[in-house]
């Protein structure tokens, strides 16, 4: 036996295998979180609107949503007659992987990760931004006027707010002098981001929640005037691929905003994946609450907060952040 | 846009809607689980009308059969008034009095007509049936099923 494990471990490398089996962990996570986020969003909708949420499938019900993954996997998969076959087929894969990849690089704790890449931001950053050509590929090849305004302003969407996203986030790698998600929260020992960049950190997160498609930011896929934008026309599996994408940018952008402000794994007593889940899940929270507070911004307006505020704040955050340290 | 007064206010405005939802978030559901609890229903509710016993001799009803209620229905809902004379009794005694409920408005008419206070609302809010004739039913037979209770 020792010796068969020995034998693959020599053929592949030591370094193969750690990645095989941390992708299997990431692929648990993501799967893991999405139907957690499923059942946290019902929930928190029922109980901010005095409601109870879904209660019948399991204790709590929180078995719900693997009822309703079921239930999508076991739907048909509709294909509508005038689509752009390649684009249409190939747009929920594609909106899936990229998500996948930026899970590789994210510290869970001081030793759970992936692979601790030297420039892990940028690899966060880059591939996040591809799952806005998988909209549009979707809103192209779906051939339905709501799925293409959808897409349209979400590329425009997403397009605006990367800008002061990558801002926000330079100023804080000014400080931490690395773009390795590790050495940045090694570097929150002391005193996290949060106290010392909280304009950074006001920018990150609205652009985060902007970039993730969310309310008050949901122009992409509101529901009230494009039926369900880009995804209009997707049904079943294929649809479940654009909801757990959405779910996992969700958990990507929180984790992201826990690791470069709130001190990532670190806190006293309880192990470091806690406090990393802890402030995540916080975080989400925070998202899901906006979301049953905020009305959707008009199309101007989400553009104009960008170019005209958001862009400028964070512009001059880095400006003064590097005149600082400079200093 | 970028007035810094519309800003702050803005910005004051988004933490105020937020302390709104969050103390709903955690205030106490209102929410009623229908088939597991059931309220009480109101006083003035109106569900079908029912017969009132009378206090003092509870196995009869306070009807006199005088044909108010059927006569005054604007529906037509209320059928079969009819009633004997007992033997040792000076009133007449209900024997059928049968109610047409699908054609029934809850209009109070026969509620308010009634010379001797002998039909009111019942409070039932849940009937539910799979045939018309079963929305015909017998008050009279209603009455000996609750009294039987």
């Amino acid at each position: 036996m020792m010796e068969a494990v020995n034998n693959i471990v020599d053929l592949v490398g030591w370094e193969a295998i750690k990645l095989v089996i941390g992708l299997v962990g990431v692929l648990v996570v993501v799967v893991v979180n999405a139907l957690v986020l499923t059942w946290a969003e019902r929930k928190v909708s029922g109980h901010i609107q005095r409601r109870i949420g879904p209660k019948e499938v399991g204790p709590f019900g929180l078995l719900q949503p693997i009822a309703d993954t079921l239930k999508l996997i076991s739907k048909e998969l509709l294909t509508p007659k005038n689509v752009e076959r390649p684009l249409y087929f190939l747009a929920p894969v594609i909106v899936f992987i990229p998500v996948m990849v930026s899970f590789v690089v994210i510290p869970f704790d001081a030793y759970l990760q992936v692979k601790d890449i030297n420039v892990g931001i940028l690899v966060v950053l880059a591939f996040s931004s591809l799952s806005v050509l998988s909209i549009l590929l979707a809103g192209w090849g779906s051939n339905n006027k709501y799925s293409l305004i959808g897409s349209v302003r979400s590329v425009a969407q997403n397009i605006a707010y990367e800008i002061p996203l990558l801002l926000a986030l330079l100023s804080v790698v000014l400080m931490a002098n690395s773009l390795s998600l590790r050495d940045i929260v090694e570097s929150q020992k002391g005193l996290w981001y949060i106290f010392s960049q909280p304009i950074a950190f006001l920018v990150f997160f609205i652009a985060g929640v902007a970039e993730t498609n969310r309310t008050p930011f949901d122009l992409p896929e509101a529901e009230s005037e494009l039926v369900a934008g880009f995804h209009t026309e997707y049904s079943g599996m294929r649809f479940a691929l654009f909801f757990l994408a959405e779910y996992t940018n969700m958990f990507i952008i929180c984790a992201i905003t826990t690791t470069f402000f709130l001190g990532g794994y670190q806190g006293p007593i309880l192990p470091g994946f806690v406090w990393f889940f802890g402030k995540t899940y916080l975080l989400v929270f925070v998202i899901l609450w906006f979301r049953w507070t905020f009305p959707r911004v008009r199309f101007d307006q989400l553009l104009n907060f960008s170019w005209k505020l958001l862009i400028p704040v964070s512009l001059l955050n880095l400006i003064i952040t590097g005149g600082i340290l400079k200093l | 846009m970028t007035n810094p007064v519309a800003i702050v206010k803005g910005a004051i405005s988004l933490i105020i809607g937020l302390g709104v939802t969050i103390k709903a978030f955690f205030s106490p559901v209102i929410t009623t689980q229908y088939p597991r609890e059931e309220i009480n229903i109101s006083l003035r509710f109106r569900g079908h009308t029912k017969l009132v016993g009378d206090k003092e001799n509870p196995d009869r009803t306070l009807c006199i059969v005088c044909g108010m209620c059927e006569k005054n229905c604007p529906s037509g809902a209320i059928k079969k008034v009819e009633g004997e004379k007992k033997e040792g009794e000076k009133k007449k005694t209900l024997t059928t009095y049968i109610l047409d409920f699908t054609t029934c408005s809850q209009c109070g008419i026969c509620v308010e007509i009634c010379p001797v206070d002998a039909l009111a609302f019942s409070a039932e809010y849940n009937r539910a049936v799979y045939t018309r004739e079963e929305c015909h039913f017998d008050l009279v037979q209603e009455y000996e099923k609750r009294k039987a209770h």
